[in-house]
């Protein structure tokens, strides 16, 4: 039994592997999928900051360093539920069957892949951060550094893991990339509007405000936005709570779905 | 001598279609079997089963004993699969590929490498290892396919369709891989194939397949013998019929079968049956404007069980059969 605990990780590991290799590899794609959420932050988060400040009950800061977090939340949710379509591709060059037959289990082939996602995501996030100091954003919260990188990193974590596990979700529903495309595409741009990433969500009208206390990725912006700035809407501990709950239920949800996959 | 796979009254069958109607098979331990038959006879469907990728829906096939449905971990480990499609990662090494496999396959850590060196010699890939498996040729893909379905050193490989799509001198370059490999290392094989000139070369025992059963089995030589004498085959554009009721009256024509417009007949000796066929068409006021010779091969022996030529059924199933959906 200890033996096949062993094989398990060791499972994971070899799948994370592989997902890593193919990213390294694909270097060019690293540099791209850099430049659209830097843009976002020096165009609107400059042009903002020039004459805004914004916050919340909890305190005011200036704009570029309120949508910080959120830019990290949307690298985040892009790369963790776009790195799900791994499954497709895997599936259209008809390297799942290698893995099919392998003696692995299924959820060691979810995790291994939501790990790899994940820490894509949570590479390219960081890599943001760090640029964005360039920028003026400066970790400025009540944490101290130490301890909001934690936070950060922890934040990256579930929210990454949740979403890979929602695009292995989808992706073992879905026969071609094109139809995983409008799928993930359909979720993604509601998902990343209505998690308060541009905007505090303390004052909005009721209908919205319904849609983003439902959506996850505005507990884990929450909590990043806690990290970098101090300020927060919900309480940290329902943030973490909330993305906790969210990760363990798409890993559930992906295992279940890609046990069907032919 | 051990059986390395039984199979009993296996049975497949999709929400509309059946098919495998029924399969019974016991293939030994080294043998190289060879599961032929048109696309769409169940071939696929019938490794797929013993691979452990789908499910029977009755009946039972066991790997040395293992029985495919209930100890699919156990079976996976016994076995190596060489597909049909490529099942590669294009963006890996060869090496990166084996290496993987490897893991999977818990092959221990410190063997990973030495068994990795002595299956790209096998396939004579070694220079090749360090390269993106994308600069790979189609003949190169197959062959490290091969090499990594012997990685973890399994006691079964199956070959699905192994040289499809390949041009004719990499085709015999795979073939002499997989004999060597059937012959040094005493691996039992199951290949199938829609070419006969390949399983007729490789294959110790042939089973052949239609609409999910096993119309034939045994040798090459037994089946082609089975045939028998020669093969002459007259192309008659109408009055084809006509012809064959008259020709199958004469004493030395063993059988005789009408296949779209040509009319197969199967001779103790062809070279004196010709100008007595060509009498007797010229008496009917039958024209037969050519006329072919040729011993039986498994094409034949095909025909003889199925009525049809593999050829034609393959051009048929093909678009259907390469749908993205399959892939």
């Amino acid at each position: 039994m200890a033996n096949g605990r062993m094989e398990f990780f060791t499972d994971i590991y070899s799948i994370w592997l592989r997902e890593m290799i193919r990213y390294v590899r694909a270097r060019s794609r690293l540099v791209t999928s850099l430049i659209t959420p830097l843009l976002w932050l020096i165009i609107f988060g400059s042009g903002f900051s020039s004459s805004l400040r914004f916050g919340g009950p909890s305190g005011t800061t200036n704009y570029v360093n309120f949508l910080a977090p959120g830019i990290l939340g949307m690298t985040v949710l892009f790369t963790a539920i776009f790195s799900g379509m791994s499954v497709m591709f895997d599936k259209e060059f008809g390297f799942l069957k290698e893995i099919l037959v392998a003696p692995v289990s299924r959820t060691s082939i979810v995790l291994g892949k939501a790990l790899g996602g994940t820490t894509q995501a949570a590479i390219q996030a960081l890599l943001i951060l760090a640029l964005s100091t360039l920028i003026g954003v400066r970790i400025e919260g009540t944490l101290g550094l130490a301890a909001a990188l934690a936070l950060i990193v922890a934040s990256m974590f579930f929210i990454g893991m949740g979403f890979v596990g929602l695009g292995i979700s989808i992706a073992s529903r879905l026969d071609s990339i094109e139809g995983f495309q409008v799928v993930a595409n359909l979720l993604v741009l509601p998902i990343f509007f209505l998690s308060g990433a541009f905007f505090p969500v303390t004052s909005l009208p009721d209908w919205m405000k319904v849609l983003v206390d439902i959506n996850p990725l505005a507990y884990g912006v929450d909590a990043l936005r806690y990290a970098v700035t101090g300020l927060h809407t919900y309480a940290l501990s329902l943030d973490l709570a909330v993305i906790i709950a969210f990760f363990a239920g798409m890993t559930v949800l992906g295992s279940i779905l890609f046990r069907n996959v032919k | 001598m051990t059986n390395a796979i039984e199979i009993k009254d296996l049975i497949k069958h999709f929400e509309d279609v059946e098919a495998v109607k029924g399969i019974n098979l016991e293939i030994e331990e080294g043998e190289l079997f060879g599961l032929l038959g048109p696309n769409g006879a169940g071939k696929t469907t019938t490794i797929s089963m013993l691979c452990t990728i789908q499910k029977p829906s009755s009946g039972s096939a066991s790997i040395y004993g293992h029985d495919v449905a209930k100890e699919p971990d156990t079976v996976r480990r016994l076995i190596g699969i060489v597909f049909q499609d490529p099942s590669l990662d294009d963006n890996l090494t060869g090496r990166e590929n084996l290496d993987f496999h490897a893991r999977l396959y818990k092959v221990p850590r410190s063997e990973i490498a030495q068994r990795i060196n002595d299956v790209l010699n096998l396939v004579e890939l070694s220079d090749k290892a360090d390269v993106i498996v994308k600069k790979y040729s189609g003949g190169m893909k197959r062959r490290l396919e091969i090499a990594r379905g012997l990685l973890h050193h399994p006691r079964v490989l199956f070959l699905d369709e192994p040289t499809l799509g390949l041009d004719p001198q990499t085709r015999r370059h795979i073939w002499d891989y997989i004999e060597k490999l059937n012959r040094e290392k005493r691996i039992t094989m199951i290949l199938t194939t829609h070419y006969m000139d390949e399983a007729d070369k490789l294959c110790d025992r042939i089973a052949i397949i239609d609409h999910g059963k096993i119309v034939a089995l045994d040798t090459p030589e037994n089946l082609k013998r089975d045939v028998g004498g020669d093969v002459v085959i007259l192309t008659v554009p109408s009055g084809t019929e006509r012809l064959k009721v008259e020709l199958e009256r004469l004493p030395f024509v063993k059988s005789a079968q009408s296949v779209d417009s040509t009319l197969r007949l199967s001779v103790e000796n062809g070279e004196t049956a010709i100008p007595i066929f060509m009498d007797v068409a010229r008496q009917e006021g039958i024209s037969v404007p050519s006329i072919a010779l040729h011993e039986p091969t498994l094409e034949d022996i095909f025909i003889k069980y199925t009525g049809r030529e593999i050829r034609t059924q393959e051009a048929a199933g093909w678009a259907a059969f390469r749908s993205p959906g399959r892939r």
